[in-house]
């Protein structure tokens, strides 16, 4: 059965005074896929994703959420767009005045009617789920880089949306941990069923997760397809993108 | 919204000065009317409020009440200095009551909040912004400038002319000590006489610009610490700047008012 497609990008194109950062890219996102955005540090990965709940706002082109231009919605629609789709940033952006407990009660307090008890169960079931029931408690400040990312993956999630934009969700992280993360990341896409659009640069990340790739080369859309098809291609700025990444991970 | 940012280290030109300052004032203006816009939009943060008006009158208290009872105490003293020779001492208490009531009390106060309030906000929301919570709270569906902004200026506009009450008790106590320890005045005399002097246009025109002085010290906090870019970096520039740029607003803001009083 054919998919929905649940996001289109048109022809964006963002710059930066004389850089551009995104150069007329066009694709679609699949309802339930796994898609990673590869690309070099510049190249508009993170300027994509921050578009896409236009935290950014683009020069030119479109951003479909099911039919409807994220980019020219009314600030209310806005809202209500934004509750459906997630963003794991890339430092966890957790609240640092509060903790780990009222991080995830937060957006559950704001933007739902639960009361104080479905709330708390809602926190130590989704606590449960990225497996640091024990940090309820804790301040962020107290949090390994680990934790915070997976407090920032939990604070994501407990909103239930439908989709979630990961940026660099593996980056500063041990091999070991980024694994986990990685991991983790794919066992909560299956569970909830979510779609997901990750910007990395770790292979391993990307081995793991994805169900389609798509690279960037200087702001434009270079290649999509699936990872194993990609990593075969007689190209030249795909084989040392790839022999970079892997001697990046033996060191 | 976006402004022009000084760069650290870079001297700017007086053309990018200008242009820096004017879309400064037109920020700020836009931030007043996103605060109006948001402030009777419900949900009402009053729980947020309140707990900034605790939070700035507790960071505030000590140093203006060391601020008020010396300013009492050298300002009768002062005036005890001038007054003595012309045997006139017993204008005193009603000269004190009325420069503190229409002038050194709001202003005075209203410096020392700017100092440690809007240097404050500028501080936690320029934190928020670059560590991206700012971003973080957008994306999830939470209006920040309504969660952040709205309470934080509320409470500081109400807190300050509470504030300013306050200071006027202690200085007028800071007064009295003076003129007792020249004079050994009587502290019924003292009292009588300083409400004799003083009518309710010296108590209005001493309030009312208390309530614009919180208010700029919170919209230009906020202002400062929302608009914040460029790292660590950029926080110490938006404390520093929120505090200078308040100071100035609030003198500008006195001079204003004082003279639409006297009208």
């Amino acid at each position: 059965m054919a998919r929905n497609k649940i996001i289109r990008i048109e022809n964006l194109t963002k710059s930066f005074g004389e850089k551009k950062v995104l150069d007329d890219v066009s694709f679609d996102v699949l309802e339930g896929e796994n898609l990673i955005v590869f690309g070099r540090s510049g190249t508009g990965k993170s300027v994509l994703l921050k578009s896409i709940v236009r935290l950014l706002k683009p020069d030119a082109g479109a951003i479909f959420f099911e039919d409807e231009n994220i980019l020219t919605m009314k600030e209310k629609k806005l809202l209500e767009t934004r509750k459906q789709i997630g963003f794991l940033f890339q430092s966890g952006a957790l609240y640092d005045s509060m903790s780990v407990r009222d991080n995830l009660a937060f957006p559950l307090r704001k933007l739902t009617k639960l009361p104080a008890e479905k709330i708390n169960d809602k926190i130590e079931k989704t606590l449960e789920l990225v497996d640091l029931s024990e940090a309820i408690d804790k301040m962020p400040a107290e949090l390994s880089g680990g934790m915070r990312k997976r407090i920032g993956l939990a604070r994501t999630i407990i909103t239930e949306p439908r989709v979630i934009l990961y940026d660099e969700p593996t980056t500063g992280l041990d091999p070991i941990t980024s694994k986990e993360i990685s991991s983790l990341i794919l066992s909560l896409q299956r569970k909830l069923k979510t779609t997901s659009i990750v910007v990395t640069h770790d292979l391993i990340c990307a081995q793991i997760i994805s169900d389609r790739v798509i690279f960037l080369k200087e702001g434009k859309l270079y290649i999509e397809g699936k990872l194993e098809t990609i990593k075969e291609k007689d190209d030249k700025f795909i084989k040392n993108f790839f022999s970079n990444e892997i001697l990046t991970e033996a060191e | 919204m976006k402004t022009p940012q000084l760069i650290y280290g870079k001297r700017l030109t007086g053309e990018e000065k200008l242009y820096n300052f004017f879309a400064m004032l037109g920020g700020i203006t836009v931030f007043i009317v996103e605060y109006f816009k948001y402030f009777f939009i419900p949900p009402y943060e009053i729980e947020e409020t309140k707990k900034h008006m605790a939070d700035f009158g507790m960071k505030t208290l000590p140093i203006v009440s060391t601020m008020g009872i010396i300013i009492g105490f050298v300002m009768a003293l002062q005036s005890y200095f001038v007054l003595e020779p012309l045997g006139a001492t017993d204008f005193i208490p009603g000269s004190l009551g009325i420069s503190i009531l229409r002038e050194f009390a709001p202003i005075l106060t209203a410096l020392l909040f700017a100092g440690r309030v809007s240097s404050g906000i500028g501080a936690e929301l320029g934190s928020m912004r670059v560590t991206e919570q700012i971003d973080a709270m957008e994306v999830s569906g939470i209006n920040p400038f309504k969660f952040l902004v709205v309470p934080r200026v509320t409470a500081s506009t109400l807190i300050l002319p509470l504030l300013t009450v306050y200071v006027i008790f202690i200085s007028v106590i800071g007064g009295y000590l003076a003129t007792f320890l020249q004079e050994q005045m009587n502290i019924t005399y003292y009292f009588n006489s300083m409400i004799s002097y003083i009518d309710m246009n010296d108590i209005l025109q001493g309030m009312i610009k208390t309530f614009f002085f919180g208010f700029m010290v919170g919209i230009v906090g906020s202002y400062k610490g929302f608009t914040t870019e460029g790292g660590t970096v950029g926080v110490g520039l938006s404390t520093t700047s929120a505090v200078v740029t308040s100071s100035l607003l609030i003198i500008f803001i006195d001079m204003i008012m004082v003279k639409l009083g006297m009208m």
